[in-house]
């Protein structure tokens, strides 16, 4: 085997089969281990269920987050409308930092979209696993010597205990993650809690924590560039208040496109 | 040859891809060992990928121990040193 195999993927290997190794005789093991295979299927159930748990949070707060970016963006336009450039610059900012982080949670919800694949797909594998180990240690006793039939079975437990620790392994990944887009979802719902979202027109002259932090967060130039836009199309679309509450991307206004 | 992509499954390698597999996976330590992120991302992506179009599924049921096991394909770069240095994806 030497030069065989890399050095990463040894590493991977030999932690592997010493999980394997605890055991003396895996097919012995396995034999008396059904408890211990089915522990690990519902565990696996168990944390597939955290997993879409967490997915339907963050979908929740994306969809909040997405009903701010309209409505900073109508605030935006209805403080430039009252002459009130600098509110109007606030409320794109803000617009800004909102729409960075809605970008996180879109990833986030894709993510946690690809674990709860690859968990189920795990969960109906390491079932398969298990039922072919169970039929086909009945044949192989059939079949061959015991001596023979004790070299086979123990070749396939050793088959059926390398996927149940990859499949543990992978839960305990899948479950690492969501615990980490938790602490996530949780820091926006605080964010959101101590106002960073909230109605602008609760704002007052100064400028407050959230404010300068998010003044660090958004693109200087994204929020200069769109307030030009803005003034542009005001000034273009003769300031009808109808027209306020629509989004700011729409081609038809044509003007401020020029790079 | 049977290589595990772990978290992910099992394939069946021809000898010949074994081999580019080993060459693969000694310059992805190698990039570890340099602390290059990006060519560590290059290079294990690679990897996975050589595995995944070359290789053929083991079929679900039969039941075999790997020959090779490669870490999970979104090992991240912190967690491919701390494998050479600490506990790395299985602790002891």
């Amino acid at each position: 085997m030497a030069g065989l195999t890399g050095r990463f993927s040894t590493v991977v290997k030999a932690k592997i089969s010493k999980l394997l190794d605890r055991a003396e005789d895996p097919s012995e093991t396995l034999e008396y281990s059904y408890q211990k295979q089915m522990e690990l299927l519902q565990n696996v159930k168990k944390g597939l269920a955290d997993v879409v748990t967490a997915k339907k949070r963050l979908q929740l707060q994306s969809q909040k987050l997405e009903q701010q970016v309209v409505k900073l963006d109508t605030q935006a336009r209805q403080a430039l409308a009252a002459g009130n450039e600098d509110l109007a610059r606030t409320a794109l900012e803000r617009k800004s930092a909102v729409q960075g982080e809605l970008q996180g949670l879109d990833t986030q919800v894709a993510e946690l979209e690809g674990q709860q694949q690859s968990m189920t797909d795990n969960q109906a594998k390491l079932q398969a696993k298990i039922e072919a180990f169970r039929s086909k240690k009945e044949v192989i006793k059939a079949q061959y010597s015991a001596a023979e039939a004790q070299v086979r079975i123990s070749e396939a437990a050793t088959g059926v205990g390398e996927e149940m620790a990859d499949v543990g392994l992978a839960m305990q990944r899948a479950l690492d993650k969501t615990e980490n887009m938790r602490a996530r979802a949780q820091a926006v719902d605080e964010l959101e809690q101590a106002g960073a979202f909230e109605d602008l027109t609760q704002l007052g002259g100064g400028e407050d924590d959230i404010d300068r932090q998010l003044r660090q967060l958004s693109s200087g130039t994204q929020v200069d560039s769109e307030l030009a836009k803005m003034k542009a199309e005001l000034a273009a679309g003769g300031q009808s208040a109808g027209e306020l509450g629509s989004g700011g991307d729409q081609p038809g206004a044509g003007e401020g496109q020029s790079a | 040859m049977i290589v595990r992509i772990a978290t992910e499954g099992q394939y069946r390698l021809d000898d010949d891809v074994l081999e580019r597999v080993n060459a693969l996976d000694n310059d992805v330590v190698a990039a570890v060992e340099a602390g290059d992120e990006a060519r560590f991302a290059e290079l294990f992506a690679q990897l996975i990928a050589l595995i995944r179009v070359e290789g053929a599924p083991v079929p679900e049921d039969e039941l075999h121990g790997s020959d090779v096991i490669v870490p999970p394909p979104d090992t991240s770069f912190d967690e491919a040193r701390s494998e050479f240095t600490g506990d790395g994806l299985i602790p002891d």
